[in-house]
């Protein structure tokens, strides 16, 4: 048992290292699309709703694993969906400065 | 190479796109693609999934499986795709609430499936650790998601010895989880649901509405660790790895947001702030202190004539929808040749960035976004500090007054410049409640009226003048 436990303890505890190292940098313009990414990537719950309504065999484990990948569905396609809504709209304008250059043309 | 391999080395593939698409999001240019790498990547782990074997078996209920996930499909696309951008931190809470239940489901499934087995202690943990976390991440989000739509009110709610229940609660339910583990009863696993329920809402009731978008962000945070404990149960380094991640990095995000309101995490968990504020503000304040008021015709004379404008945008803007206005005023001003830019304070809007994204949802151009600190040096030399729907942010009460609740939460200085001209609704306090001296400066000038209303005149004006 042990050796397996440390190996996920192992895991856990450079992905806390990295977790944190990658967000140190992040502008605060962008916290808010950052927390909306990371929302989407914890929806990767599906992936262990459906192995436990995959390896369901009682009327119970089969409704409580359908909810599961119900609700992790609605996690994943929810959070990537307005993720992606919101970062559409951090494409830099060139509008203002071409006004600004027809100004200084004037 | 076996079948279990291949799958395996294909989650690794996944849980490296979820590091590189969090690394994306530091920047703006790299972070929708890195937002969509990692949904490649999750779209990658989920159909490797279904090859994935199960005690021996390829996956039972395959067809199921399928119909969870198309329901799931049809309700999240248009829901994510049509909400108003204003609605996005409660969608946002919403969709990390479903995660947790979620997390919580696939544990208390998993405890069902092994109880027969007599796993050992540790897994039993770890079953009941994703259970509490996943569905008090659930029923706070819940909370979180009723606050900001205003199903109700979004002021803390206390009662009398709101502390020490909570501390009740929460310490009943440790004390269910040892009692689990020494009797592994499953009964029991249905009071431990039942009260971890009631603490996410009782932990998320006394937090007021302005102090919602920290606690979403540590919720999320949750999620992620529910998750994480899920992985360790089922034995998946997949969602070990991307529910620490943002688990991690979702608890660094919520002490930045509370950072930048000056406030530790603590305090803005438990303080209840704001809910005695409003009653003494008012009373306090009604002395007939006399305000200055304008016209928006008489601002956009005074606009006329400056060199050097600032913008301070906050909720009340994006709640009269006039970022588009805000943005039309910039452009006329601009063909004036006067310099125009606006002053994001971190937490303006309801989430950290939130008033980035709105203002970006109207074309205004990136580089004229300009974040607190260096607003604030720029303000000395503008000639007027606009401000649109903020409140809290520029109350100089931060700085000033040291019984002030708000004491110590840096501020954009909006006082700093020449002349201040405040877009009021009313004279109401803001979210958070407290009056603002701003108000009564000498500098002042106020506009009431919906801000939208306001500066549509105020772009007429600056037009014909």
């Amino acid at each position: 048992m042990g050796n397996v436990l440390l190996q996920y303890a192992t895991v856990l505890m450079l992905t806390i290292f990295v977790g944190i190292e990658i967000i140190a940098k992040v502008p605060s313009i962008l916290h808010t699309p950052l927390m909306s990414g990371s929302n989407a990537i914890h929806g990767v719950i599906l992936v262990g709703s459906m192995l436990v309504l995959g390896g369901a065999n009682t009327n119970l484990q089969e409704v409580l694993g359908f909810l599961a990948v119900l609700l992790a569905t609605l996690n994943v396609v929810g959070g990537f969906v307005v993720t992606d809504r919101m970062l559409e709209m951090f494409k830099p304008k060139a509008k203002p400065q071409a006004a600004k250059k027809e100004e200084v043309a004037q | 190479m076996s079948r279990e391999t291949l799958i395996d080395l294909l989650y690794l593939f996944s849980a490296t796109t979820f590091v590189l698409a969090l690394k994306g999001l530091g920047s703006p240019k790299r972070a929708r693609t890195g937002n969509m790498v990692a949904a490649f990547g999750m779209l990658v782990a989920i159909v490797a999934t279904f090859f994935k074997y199960v005690d021996g078996h390829p996956l039972h209920h395959v067809w199921l499986i399928a119909l969870a996930m198309f329901i799931g499909l049809i309700i999240a696309v248009p829901t994510a795709r049509f909400v108003k951008m204003t609605a996005m931190p409660q969608l946002v809470a919403i969709f990390n609430g479903v995660g947790g239940g979620a997390a919580s489901l696939v544990s208390i499934t998993e405890f069902v499936h092994i109880k027969s087995s007599h796993p050992a202690t540790y897994v039993t943990l770890e079953v009941l650790l994703g259970v509490l976390i996943g569905t008090v991440s659930f029923s706070g989000s819940a909370i979180a998601f009723a606050k900001l739509q205003e199903l109700m009110t979004g002021r803390p709610v206390t009662y009398p010895g709101q502390q020490v229940i909570n501390g009740l609660v929460g310490l009943a339910s440790l004390g269910v989880i040892v009692t689990i583990l020494v009797s592994s009863s499953t009964s029991l696993l249905w009071v431990l649901l039942a009260l971890s329920f009631v603490l996410g809402v009782i932990f998320v009731l006394p937090i007021g509405g302005a102090d919602v978008p920290v606690l979403i962000s540590l919720l999320n945070a949750f999620t992620g660790l529910a998750v994480a404990a899920s992985g360790f149960t089922l034995g998946s380094n997949l969602l070990i790895v991307a529910g620490t991640l943002v688990g991690a990095s979702g608890i660094l995000l919520t002490r930045l947001m509370s950072k930048a309101m000056g406030r530790s995490l603590s305090n803005v968990l438990f303080s209840a702030f704001g809910s005695n504020v409003t009653a003494s503000g008012a009373t306090e304040r009604e002395d007939g202190r006399s305000v200055r008021s304008g016209t928006p015709e008489d601002i956009a004379i005074l606009l006329g004539f400056a060199s050097r404008v600032v913008f301070v945008p906050g909720y009340g803007l994006a709640v009269s929808q006039g970022q588009h206005v805000l943005r039309e005023l910039a452009e006329e001003l601009e063909k004036k040749g006067i310099e125009v830019f606006y002053a994001i304070h971190p937490v303006a809007g309801r989430m950290p960035g939130h008033m980035n994204v709105l203002l970006a949802e109207a074309n205004v151009p990136y580089e004229q976004l300009v974040e607190m600190d260096e607003a604030n040096s720029e303000l000395q030399t503008a000639d007027v500090a606009l401000i649109v729907g903020a409140n809290d942010t520029v109350n100089p009460a931060a700085t000033d007054d040291k019984t002030s609740p708000i004491y110590g939460m840096p501020i954009i200085h909006a006082d700093l410049a020449e002349n201040v001209v405040f877009l009021k609704r009313s004279m109401r306090p803001g979210f958070a409640g407290i009056e603002n001296e701003l108000l009564y400066n000498p500098k002042t000038t106020l506009v009431f009226g919906d801000a939208k209303d306001t500066l549509t005149k105020m772009v007429a004006a600056v037009k014909s003048s």
